[in-house]
């Protein structure tokens, strides 16, 4: 019983940071219709980001919240760059094109991503900064709740009030909405829409940014092809809960980061990484549109 | 004569190979409503599309002697230019005060938007008693009356109506159309697009007629009502 407890708060704080991640594709896929492949390379970017800050500012071992805001800015901040960059200069000039054009640009930005970053920060994996100290907070008849997976959970916890607001209460909140359902409509009432599909580029990265420190902090070896498996899960959970739906999205990841420590817990850790092409194959036969994919779904 | 509020010079369309407007021309002087008429294919709302900017056009469009040239579509709001589309395109999920809200979206005036959204419930009390209903939820013709109050909500010079009354009810329709002279003594221009021309050329001062991207036919709304042609090809008679 308490393995189970404490297999649910690791899926938990799993499925937390797979959350973080599958919002960018779904928010973006809302907005363009796009599965935007090159969202798992923002996230190792910004990993990336954050070590270099990290050593440029000597606090590599400085373990503490000042540490964990600083690396969160600067992974954050290098991550909407890139995911702006990408937008411009890939995406944007092919608006117009059929869909598998920019697809398939897509495929070739994340490989680009992807080989270049071995180029710039080399091949070999490098050791994450030690963000903060992983104490045990509470000890509850065997069950342990870890400083970083409360650290975890608050910190995606306070991303997704964060979103919420943005997209529920605010003016460009509401036109990203717009544009999600209807881009000439939201033209028609004055929305710059080019502006807020960037935008919405640069919140999604943003959160790709703050979920690549928190995997930093709990798994510190980050290397270039980093994004790719959890990126795949994260996409996976996207599906999972239905691709345009923020709510889904979460749904979905929270599905696969528990049932993905369930299985490394009670099965096997072999079957870790099978258990999301599992998911994904199921959902598609029985359930393409998702978990909450229907069209009455709020979409971003 | 005063300076016309819109002048569609030598307008061209093409959607690929489809040539949907072939030289189109005509004026709206301030304060008119003026309706384009024709049938099916014509071209009515591909010339409605073009002077919004959401489609691409050749030719000129000058909106109080501006050209829109080099104009995008959202900054044309601005510059007094709304329109309620072709369907009606209200956003489904969100809620009728939010579709009003997004038809202020280019004005920051915020006591000023309240006072409009006010507004918009005194044209069409339906409205106020949903306020909080999804768009998508509601009957077409509540979704006529959304849709044309989230133009107004810009504060229009010049309103484009895409068929507001396809599909609805006859009460409804002569509602609808009463509320297009109120909105049009209150000062606001109106370009109208109508199935219905017996209506349109009734409110109407001034008509074109569209044929396959050109104009054939234009006249006061009152002559074309009685134009042999018209009343063949357009009332039914
Ligand atoms: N997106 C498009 N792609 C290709 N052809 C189009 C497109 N939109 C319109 N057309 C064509 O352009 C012509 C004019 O269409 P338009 O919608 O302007 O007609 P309309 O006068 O508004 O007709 P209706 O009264 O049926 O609404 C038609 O032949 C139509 O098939
Ligand atoms: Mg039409």
């Amino acid at each position: 019983m308490e393995d189970f407890f404490q297999h649910v708060i690791n899926g938990v704080s799993l499925g937390s940071i797979y959350a973080l991640i599958a919002l960018g594709y779904t928010m973006v896929y809302g907005i363009l219709q796009l599965i935007n492949f090159a969202h798992s390379d923002v996230y190792m970017v910004g990993a990336f980001a954050a070590y270099y800050s990290a050593q440029f500012l000597g606090i590599s071992e400085a373990p503490g919240i000042s540490t964990l805001v600083i690396l969160l800015a600067s992974a954050m901040i290098g991550c909407s760059l890139l995911g702006l960059m990408i937008e411009r200069f890939a995406y944007r000039p092919l608006r117009k094109a059929p869909k598998l054009n920019i697809l398939i640009t897509a495929i070739g930005v994340s490989l680009f991503l992807e080989y270049t970053a071995q180029v710039i920060f080399g091949a070999d994996p490098k050791v994450f900064p030690t963000v903060l100290k992983d104490s045990v907070i509470v000890e509850l008849g065997g069950v342990q709740i870890k400083s970083l997976d409360v650290a975890v959970l608050a910190i995606t916890l306070l991303m997704m009030l964060a979103l919420n607001f943005l997209i529920y209460r605010t003016k460009i909140g509401k036109a990203m909405r717009a544009v999600s359902t209807n881009v000439v409509v939201a033209s028609l009432m004055g929305v710059n829409t080019d502006r807020i599909i960037a935008f919405t580029f640069i919140v999604g990265s943003s959160l790709a940014g703050v979920g690549s420190v928190l995997v930093g902090m709990k798994y510190p070896k980050i290397d270039p092809l980093m994004g790719m498996m959890i990126g795949l899960k994260a996409f996976v959970a996207a599906v999972l809960g239905g691709i345009g739906s923020i709510g889904g999205a979460v749904l979905g990841a929270m599905i696969m980061g528990l049932s993905e420590e369930m299985v490394v817990g009670y099965l096997s850790s072999t079957y870790r990484d099978a258990l999301a092409f599992g998911i994904l194959i199921v959902i598609l036969i029985f359930r393409p549109s998702g978990l909450l994919g229907k069209n009455t779904v709020e979409k971003v | 004569m005063s300076q016309p509020i819109l002048e569609v010079k030598d307008l061209h369309v093409y959607y690929g190979a489809i040539h949907a407007l072939k030289g189109l021309n005509f004026v709206v002087q301030p304060g008119e409503i003026v309706s384009l008429i024709g049938a099916n294919g014509a071209g009515k709302t591909t010339t409605l599309r073009a002077i919004s900017g959401i489609v691409e056009s050749t030719g000129d469009i000058l909106l109080q002697g501006q050209s829109l040239k080099t104009v995008k579509s959202y900054q044309r709001v601005s510059l007094g230019l709304a329109q309620s589309p072709e369907g009606r395109g209200v956003f489904p999920q969100m809620s009728v005060l939010e579709n009003l809200e997004m038809g202020a979206y280019s004005r920051s005036d915020r006591s000023e938007i309240q006072k409009d959204i006010q507004m918009c419930f005194e044209l069409f009390p339906r409205l106020q008693e949903r306020i909080k209903q999804s768009a998508g939820t509601m009957s077409g013709g509540e979704q006529q009356m959304l849709a044309i109050s989230r133009a107004l909500m810009s504060r229009p010079k010049l309103l484009l109506l895409d068929e507001p009354s396809l599909g609805l009810a006859p009460r409804i329709v002569s509602q609808i159309f009463e509320i297009i002279k109120k909105v049009n003594s209150q000062g606001v221009t109106i370009l109208l697009v109508e199935q219905n021309a017996r209506m349109a050329l009734k409110v109407s001062n001034r008509a074109y007629v569209i044929e396959t991207g050109e104009v054939t036919l234009e006249g006061r709304g009152q002559d074309l009502l009685n134009d042999d042609n018209v009343r063949r090809s357009y009332l039914g008679v």
